[in-house]
């Protein structure tokens, strides 16, 4: 197992996706190699960051017209 | 109050009623699925307000979506209102076989590709393109990212940094991307969805994280 090894896997091994002696290899190596480490790491904090969902809010004047448009559609066919 | 420490979520809480929703809908997932199935029932019955409470309860997912998609603000506009429409005059021909929110999602991938293939004419719109070889995926920086980086940065300018990675990548990549880690489906899922193999979604994800990670790791690095 090298560095280029678990950069190939570095998506199933975040996923938790590989068996597991592949796994214990992985981690066996980013155990001992920072650079390896550090891309793990920070790997997982970009899928963690993109589903925060506070981060990302609709704007308000997007939220308003979306509600006015869909109050004045369907309540319209319901009546 | 569940972000009482937090005077951003609170002033956010009791303010926008979506963002409650979304984060009851995190901090009790089945509770939420009781209730949606509920509010389900109730729409499909003529309940204008139940329905409502669903588009509360989404909004934020379905307009980030949208965003990630088309990478367009007045298309990801138009997604919005388009499938919450479409959800509404399709209510009565939803089976509940799957959950509301995975439904809604799939009625928005629609549009939100459909507008993407309208705006822009050229090949890298198909979501079925192979891969482009650009030679082995290699990551290049590997400093560490300074601790809670949304936090040292601002919400404001994280939300910027990472909408401009996104958009940077190619459209076959982001929607991937959006649909497994921003919306939480499975593999099979996104597959399904966009018509591609398993193997195919694989690929894609695993270029994008690579490459939005290298794209954060510029802003969020120490030193």
């Amino acid at each position: 197992m090298n560095c280029r090894d678990v950069f190939r896997e570095i998506s199933n091994y975040v996923d938790g996706d590989l068996d597991a002696e592949l796994k214990r290899a992985i981690e066996a190596h980013a155990c001992g190699c920072h650079h390896c480490e550090v891309v793990v790491d920070t790997t997982r904090k970009t899928i963690e960051l993109y589903c925060d969902g506070r981060l990302f809010a609709i704007p308000l004047h997007v939220r308003q017209r979306l509600h006015a448009t869909l109050r004045q559609k369907c309540q319209g066919k319901l009546s | 109050m569940l972000d009482a420490q937090n005077s951003w979520n609170v002033e956010r809480w009791t303010r926008d009623p979506g963002f409650a929703a979304i984060v009851m809908s995190e901090v009790s997932p089945r509770a939420a699925e009781q209730s949606e199935s509920a509010l389900v029932t109730a729409a499909k019955a003529g309940n204008y307000d139940a329905f409502e409470q669903l588009v509360n309860r989404y909004e934020h997912k379905i307009y980030r979506l949208g965003l990630n998609i088309t990478g367009n603000p007045e298309d990801a506009e138009d997604v919005l209102q388009e499938a919450f429409l479409k959800a509404f005059e399709n209510l009565p021909r939803f089976r509940e076989d799957s959950r509301f929110y995975t439904w809604i999602v799939r009625i928005a991938v629609n549009q939100a590709l459909m507008k993407l293939r309208k705006r822009r004419t050229d090949r890298s719109v198909s979501l079925d393109d192979p891969i482009e070889e650009d030679g082995e995926v290699i990551p290049r920086d590997f400093a560490d990212w300074k601790p809670n980086p949304e936090q040292l940065l601002g919400r404001t300018e994280t939300r910027e940094v990472l909408e401009k990675a996104i958009q940077d990548l190619p459209p076959s990549f982001r929607t991937v991307f959006t649909l497994r880690d921003v919306e939480g489906l499975s593999t099979e899922e996104t597959a399904e969805m966009l018509g591609l193999t398993i193997s195919a979604v694989k690929a894609r994800l695993f270029r994008a994280r690579l490459r939005l990670r290298e794209e954060l790791s510029k802003v969020f690095k120490r030193g």
